[in-house]
C-alpha cells in the first residue's frame, strides 16, 4: 500500500470539486434556462442573480445570464423555484435522451 | 445598511460534487457564512450532517481549515483552537468558527457551550437548526417544533422547541443573532458584524431541510421564508444587550406585525400531516406570544435607540 | 561518555532541591516543559496541580493559556484543538474525571495528537471513594495512549519532561499515571532540573502532523471509510484500517523510543528510570514480584523480607503499560519460577489486567514461569507489606505444588466481616 506516510498517516483532507462524484446523476430533473426570460439578459446587465444565491452547491455562476454547471447539478429546483422572472424549468432528465453523466461529460466535450 | 444580493462576494469556499442531499438549506448558508470570513478561518465541526458535507477523506468540499470533533465538544474545540493560535501568535490570522446542529448544540453540546460563553471565549459559534437529528434519521431533538412527527415521536413531538438565542444571551455574551437559511444577505451580514465582534458571538440559524421536514427540495428557500413569515422564526439580533428585528422580520414589523397562519405553514411539510386543530392553536398562542414579545422589545430597545441617537 | 557525564554533572549542579507533592511536581514539570495551553477540570486527588499551574499563569510565571473548562470533557478536547494547531497541551485528571472523557481519550490517540495528562490514580465509582487505586487508567489502556507509571516524586517530574519527548517525537499521546494521595498529596525531596537544561533538552514543539492554514486548507479528521480511497489526483490514501494500523505501529516504535529518551534525560538532567521497566534484587530471583507505580516501591520491602527468609525474591517494576514491554518482559522473566503480579485494578468478571498482560505475553515461551495474580489495594484499602508477602509465600507454594493456573488471591479483603 502507498499511503504509509513514515507510519504517520492522520484523516487531513485536501479540497476539490466532486468529493461525492458527479452529483450530476444523482438529478431526476435539469434545470434549463430561458435566456430570453432572464432579467440580466433582458435588462443586458448583472442584475438579479438570485438563481446563484441560493444554489446550495454553488451550481450557478454569476452572469448574464447564470451558467448551470450540469456536471454537479443535483437538481433540487431551488433555482427555478425562485427566479422572479420564471426563467428557469426543470425537465426530465428522461427527455434530453441522455443519463446526467454523459450530458456533463459532453457538455465538458462540448466546452 | 443590509447587504444586497449583488453585493455579496462572488467568492466560493463551497465546492460542487458535495455530499449533501439535494436542496439541503446548509449550503446555502455555508457560502455565505465562509464568503462573511473570506476564507481566513479555521471551522469545528462535530458529527453532523455539516460532517458529510464537508466530504470523506481524503477529499474535503469546503475549502477552509475545518477540525472534526466529537458530538459533544464543539465548543470546547473552538475555545481549544482560539487558545492555541494565541498561544502560538497566530490568532490575528483567522475567526474561529464552531457549527454545529441544534442537537450538537442545544442539547449534547449545551455543557461545552455554556461554559465558553460564561468565559466569553473568543470564537463565532453558529448553530444550524434543522430541528431534529437528521443525520441519523430525524430523531427529534430540544429544537423541533410541537407537532412535527420524527422518527422518535411518531404522533408529533409535545414540546415547543427550546429558546437557545434566549438561553445564549442570558449569558451575557456580546452578540446573539437569530437568522435563516433561506436568507443568505441576512446570514452574510451577521457573520460579517460578529467577525468583527470579540468574545463569544452565537448565530442561531434555522435551516429547512427537505427529507427531514418531508418537503420538495425545490421549497427549501420558500419554507424558510414561510417561517419567518408565520413567526415561527424570527430574524434579529442583540448587540451588547441591545435586541432589533432585521431584515424581513424587521419590514413585518413596519408593516403592521401581521403574521401569516401558522396553520398555512404547517400544511407545507410532511412531517406535521395529521396535527390536530388544537395542536395548531397552540403552537399558534406560542408564536403570537413570542411574537408580540420580540415587537416590543423591538420598540424598547431598537426604537428607543435609534431615537437617542438621532 | 565523558561529554554527557559532564553535562548531567552540570545539570545536577545548577537543579534544586525541593520538598513538594506529586501534583506539584506534575505542575513542575508542566511549566519546565513550557507548556501553551493548559485545560483541566478539578478532581480529588488531581486538583492540586491544576490549582498550581493556574497560580502560575496569573501571576506571569508561565506564560500559557489556561482554559478553565466546564467539565473532563471539555479540558481534553481544548488540548486536542490546541495541540491540533501546534501548541504544547497539558492536562490532568482522576478516575470519573478520566471515565468522563474517555471519547476524547480515544479522539487525541486516533487523531496522533501529541498531548500528555497526567492521571492521579484513583478508584471508580460507584460506590464513591477518592482514594487509591489504579482502576482509572487501566480502564483506557486500549485507547491507543502510551501509559507510564511512577513509583515516587521525582520520577512524576522525570517522567512528565519524557512524556513530551515521547509524544512529540511520535505524535502519540502519553499518559503520566502516579497513584492518588500515596504520591499526589505525599511531600517527598524533589530535585528540579534548572530551566535552562530543559529548554535544550526539550526544544519548542513546532512540527504538528495537522496542518491549520487558510492558504492550505484541510479538513481534519474527517469520515474515513473502510477501504482505501484515491484523492483528488489519484493518489492512494488509507482507510480506517490503514490509519488505526499506523497508530498502533507508532505505540510499538515508542517501545524503543521510551529507553532512548530515558537515557537521553539521563545525560542531560542526570536521572533515568530504567525506561520500560525497573527491577530490584532480580539478578537471581526465582520469585518475581510485579507491580506498577508506588505499589512496585512497596514490594521492594515485601521481597527483602522474603530475601530473610530464605525465599529468592525480587522485584519487577512496569513503567510502560501501553506499550506493553512484551520482549523486555519476556527477557527478565525466562527461567523464573514464579512471577506474581499485583493489581491494583480487575476486570471485573476476570482478573487483573497486568496479570492477564503478563500471562498472555509470556504464553509458550521457553522457560516461562507460572504466573498468579494478586488484587490489592482497591479504593485506598491499606496494602501491608507483610501480607504482599504472604501472597507471595502462598504463591510460591502453588507453584512448587505444580499449580501453573490458580484463582486471583485477593490481599487484606475480609468479606466474612
Amino acid at each position: 500500500m502507498s499511503t504509509t506516510k513514515n507510519g504517520q498517516e492522520i484523516s487531513m483532507s485536501r479540497p476539490s470539486v466532486g468529493e461525492a462524484g458527479r452529483t450530476g446523476d444523482w438529478r431526476n430533473d435539469r434545470p434549463v434556462m430561458d435566456a430570453t426570460k432572464c432579467l440580466a439578459v433582458k435588462q443586458g446587465r448583472l442584475t438579479c442573480q438570485i438563481c446563484w444565491v441560493y444554489c446550495p452547491d454553488g451550481c450557478i455562476a454569476q452572469g448574464i445570464g447564470p451558467v448551470i454547471d450540469l456536471a454537479y447539478c443535483k437538481g433540487c429546483g431551488i433555482c427555478a423555484q425562485e427566479c422572479p422572472a420564471g426563467a428557469i424549468s426543470m425537465e426530465p432528465e428522461a427527455d434530453h435522451g441522455t443519463c446526467a453523466i454523459d450530458a456533463a461529460t459532453a457538455e465538458e466535450a462540448g466546452r | 445598511m443590509p447587504t444586497k444580493i449583488l453585493d455579496l462576494p462572488d467568492t466560493s469556499y463551497v465546492l460542487p460534487g458535495n455530499r449533501a442531499c439535494a436542496g439541503c438549506g446548509i449550503g446555502i448558508a455555508l457560502r455565505q457564512i465562509t464568503a462573511a470570513l473570506d476564507g481566513k478561518m479555521v471551522m469545528t465541526v462535530p458529527a453532523s450532517c455539516l460532517t458529510v458535507l464537508g466530504g470523506m477523506y481524503p477529499i474535503a468540499s469546503v475549502s477552509v481549515p475545518w477540525l472534526n470533533v466529537a458530538f459533544p465538544s464543539t465548543a470546547a474545540a473552538a475555545s481549544g483552537l482560539a487558545a492555541g493560535l494565541r498561544a502560538t501568535g497566530r490568532e490575528g490570522e483567522m475567526t474561529v468558527l464552531a457549527m454545529a446542529g441544534d442537537g450538537g448544540t442545544g442539547d449534547i453540546g449545551i455543557q461545552a457551550l455554556s461554559g465558553a460563553a460564561e468565559r466569553n471565549d473568543d470564537f463565532i459559534y453558529l448553530c444550524y437548526d434543522n430541528e431534529a437529528y437528521m443525520n441519523t434519521g430525524t430523531q427529534r431533538s430540544g429544537s423541533t417544533p410541537a407537532g412535527a412527527r420524527t422518527t422518535t415521536t411518531w404522533a408529533g413531538k409535545r414540546e415547543n422547541p427550546k429558546d437557545l438565542p434566549r438561553i445564549m444571551e442570558a449569558h451575557g455574551i456580546p452578540y446573539v443573532a437569530s437568522t435563516s437559511a433561506a436568507f443568505p444577505t441576512d446570514v452574510y451580514d451577521k457573520v460579517a458584524k460578529a467577525r468583527d465582534i470579540h468574545g463569544l458571538r452565537y448565530i442561531h440559524m434555522n435551516t429547512p431541510c427537505p427529507s427531514g421536514w418531508s418537503f420538495d427540495p425545490k421549497d427549501t428557500v420558500a419554507i424558510g421564508k414561510l417561517a419567518v413569515d408565520s413567526g415561527l422564526v424570527v430574524l434579529y439580533e442583540v448587540v451588547d444587550g441591545v435586541f432589533r428585528l432585521t431584515s424581513r422580520s424587521a419590514s413585518l414589523a413596519k408593516a403592521g406585525g401581521r403574521l401569516k397562519p401558522v396553520a398555512g405553514y404547517v400544511a407545507t411539510q410532511g412531517r406535521f400531516r395529521g396535527m390536530s386543530d388544537e395542536a395548531i392553536a397552540s403552537v399558534q398562542a406560542w408564536v403570537d406570544t413570542r411574537w408580540a414579545g420580540y415587537l416590543a422589545r423591538d420598540a424598547a430597545e431598537h426604537c428607543s435607540s435609534q431615537t437617542t441617537a438621532s | 561518555m565523558s561529554a554527557p557525564e559532564s553535562a548531567c554533572a552540570a545539570a545536577l549542579a545548577t537543579a534544586s532541591m525541593e520538598v513538594m507533592t506529586g501534583n506539584d511536581a506534575a505542575a513542575t514539570a508542566a511549566k519546565l516543559a513550557r507548556v501553551q495551553v493548559i485545560a483541566a477540570y478539578p478532581i480529588t486527588p488531581q486538583s492540586p496541580v491544576v490549582e498550581q499551574l493556574s497560580a502560575w499563569v496569573e501571576s506571569g510565571e508561565l506564560p500559557a493559556e489556561f482554559v478553565t473548562v466546564e467539565s473532563e470533557h471539555s479540558a481534553l478536547t481544548v488540548c486536542i484543538a490546541a495541540s491540533t494547531v501546534g501548541a504544547r497541551t497539558f492536562t490532568a485528571t482522576s478516575a470519573n474525571g478520566l471515565a468522563y472523557m474517555t471519547e476524547q481519550v480515544w479522539w487525541a490517540a486516533g487523531a496522533r495528537l501529541p498531548i500528555v495528562m497526567c492521571i492521579a490514580n484513583r478508584a471508580m465509582a460507584a460506590p464513591w471513594n477518592v482514594l487509591n487505586d489504579q482502576q482509572d487508567s487501566m480502564s483506557v489502556r486500549d485507547a491507543g495512549w502510551v501509559q507510564l507509571y511512577c513509583r515516587d516524586n521525582q520520577e512524576i517530574l522525570d517522567t512528565t519532561l519524557q512524556a513530551y519527548r515521547i509524544a512529540e517525537r511520535l505524535h502519540v499521546p502519553v499518559m503520566v499515571c502516579y497513584d492518588g494521595f500515596l504520591l499526589s498529596h505525599t511531600m517527598m525531596p524533589v530535585s528540579v532540573p534548572d530551566a535552562a537544561v530543559i529548554d535544550a533538552w526539550l526544544p519548542k514543539y513546532d512540527h504538528p502532523l495537522t496542518v491549520v492554514d487558510p492558504a492550505d486548507p484541510r479538513n481534519i479528521g474527517p469520515v474515513v471509510i473502510a477501504d482505501p480511497r484515491a484523492d483528488a489526483s489519484g493518489e492512494g490514501h488509507g482507510g480506517y484500517m490503514e490509519i488505526r494500523a499506523q497508530l498502533h505501529g507508532a505505540l510499538l516504535e515508542v517501545l524503543d523510543v521510551i529507553p532512548k529518551v530515558d537515557s537521553e534525560y539521563g545525560a542531560a538532567v542526570g536521572r533515568q528510570w530504567g525506561g520500560l521497566l525497573w527491577e530490584h534484587m532480580l539478578d537471581d530471583a526465582e520469585v518475581v514480584l510485579v507491580a506498577a507505580g508506588s505499589l512496585g516501591t512497596q514490594l521492594t520491602v515485601a521481597a527483602e523480607k522474603l530475601r530473610e527468609e530464605g525465599v529468592k525474591a525480587g522485584v519487577l517494576g512496569i513503567r510502560a503499560y501501553r506499550p506493553f514491554p512484551v520482549a523486555a518482559l519476556r527477557g527478565k522473566l525466562a527461567g523464573r519460577k514464579l512471577a506474581l503480579v499485583y493489581d491494583k485494578a480487575l476486570a471485573y468478571g476476570y482478573e487483573g489486567p497486568i496479570c492477564s498482560d503478563l500471562r498472555g505475553c509470556l504464553l509458550g515461551t521457553p522457560d516461562a514461569p507460572a504466573v498468579f495474580g494478586a488484587v490489592c489495594g482497591l479504593g485506598g484499602r491499606d496494602v501491608p507489606v507483610d501480607q504482599l508477602a504472604g501472597a507471595a509465600r502462598r504463591a510460591l507454594a502453588d507453584a512448587e505444588a505444580g499449580l501453573r493456573v490458580r484463582e486471583t488471591d485477593w490481599i487484606n479483603l475480609h468479606l466474612e466481616g
